[in-house]
């Protein structure tokens, strides 16, 4: 079962939801919390589990050998973001461009453009108990986010079977990143603020998960300050809303100190058991369905 | 020698255009010549990606020896246009053309 925890607006709290969910439900069984938010992961601040693995992650990007170049300008013509160009008398190669989508290296008629392995990042694995926690980063100046997040969900798919609960903490917005770590979910848990900006955003990722035709429901963060908008939103178009977590003073002094919320706060307990809860019955409804 | 402006218009008197990849018009003047072309790069808007250096290709194209522009370009651009030995001067953006041209026979702009 994969859930992904996705937002349209950042900052509503898709970490906090994620390692405090993740934390609750590894006390009872075996849980995989993986940070795909790779351009800036987070949720490594908040779970302090022992680094058993890590390993480099490449992509794959062509390079121009000369020799047998005819600089007949295929690999430009067929690069949709402008990563080969053909500079006078020579091909030149942008490497954070590329998407590594093999195009120019494949349709090149010399082989002047083999595809060589490139570091674009790191994916370390932690584990304490119940909680496996893996979580990947791109090196400084790689563009490309969406090549390790792939990466990374086909690391946690290898090492865990489908009946361990998997947790994905999303990048945010709706762009590309998002799209490739939760268009392998079940089901996708959007965070919201209850604030015109959180509603504004929150419709663009309602939009995004309904056209990938994903089970989703909502959470309300910081539940309480703003207006009812979020709430009037999600009862006209029949989303539920999974948990409201109340807008807390005390929330935002242990989350700064880097701990988790649940076992301090009831409020948050109460809400990762419900989202706990209802991720289950979703889950054993849709085992039912496909039996 | 020719001379490369990225402009908001398509003569000497145009303004410049602080950008180099996403430039609206690049004003080309040949010193040689006198002559002044300009080249419509509007369709760049469409370009998601990798404006800068397909900027720089067209550049290419055109021969141009120097480069007149406002902020500079960015990395990827600035790699292609050293490979092509596009000389780079920066800081013309709040000019026009003609301004920009008389700034950099003076000496007044900043090599890149």
């Amino acid at each position: 079962m994969k859930i992904a925890i996705a937002s349209g607006k950042g900052g509503t709290g898709k970490t906090t939801l994620s390692t405090n969910l993740a934390s609750f439900i590894a006390e009872s069984r075996e849980c995989v919390l993986s940070d795909l938010d790779v351009e800036e992961p987070n949720s490594g601040l908040f779970i302090k589990a022992e680094l058993i693995h890590e390993e480099d992650k490449f992509k794959m990007i062509p390079e121009w050998e000369k020799s047998k170049c005819e600089l007949c300008g295929n690999c430009q013509a067929v690069c949709n973001f402008n990563a080969v160009l053909k500079m006078g008398k020579m091909i030149m190669v942008f490497p954070e461009l590329c998407h590594g989508c093999y195009a120019c290296s494949e349709l090149c008629p010399t082989d002047s453009l083999p595809m060589k392995q490139k570091k674009m990042g790191e994916l370390k694995f932690y584990k304490k108990g119940n909680l496996n926690f893996i979580e990947s980063k791109l090196i400084i100046g790689e563009e490309q986010a969406v090549p390790l997040i792939k990466q990374t969900i086909d690391y946690v798919d290898e090492k865990f079977g489908e009946d361990v609960i998997k947790i994905f903490d999303s990048p945010p917005g709706t762009s590309c990143p998002v799209i490739e770590a939760t268009k392998d979910a079940d089901f996708v848990i959007l965070v919201t603020e209850p604030t015109p900006f959180g509603l504004h955003d929150l419709k663009l990722a309602v939009e995004t998960v309904k056209q990938m035709e994903k089970p989703f429901g909502v959470v309300i963060n910081r539940h309480g300050i703003g207006n009812d908008g979020v709430e009037m939103y999600c009862r006209e178009d029949n989303i539920d809303i999974i948990a409201r977590i109340p807008n807390d003073r005390l929330i935002a002094e242990i989350y700064s100190r880097g701990e988790l919320l649940y076992s301090t706060i009831p409020s948050v307990k109460e809400a990762v058991k419900s989202i706990s809860n209802y991720v289950d019955k979703f889950n054993s409804q849709k085992k039912r369905e496909t039996k | 020698m020719k001379i490369v402006f990225t402009a908001k218009g398509t003569d000497m008197d145009a303004a410049m255009d602080p950008r180099f990849g996403r430039t609206e018009y690049f004003v080309i003047y040949d010193e040689d010549t006198k002559s002044v072309e300009s080249y419509d790069n509007r369709a760049i808007e469409g370009e998601a990606h990798g404006a800068g250096p397909k900027t720089a290709q067209k550049l290419a194209e055109y021969g141009a020896e120097v480069l007149i522009t406002g902020n500079g370009p960015g990395g990827n651009a600035g790699t292609a246009l050293k490979a092509t030995g596009t000389e780079i001067y920066v800081g013309a953006g709040d000019m026009t053309v003609t301004e920009a041209y008389e700034a950099y026979k003076a000496g007044s702009l900043k090599k890149a």
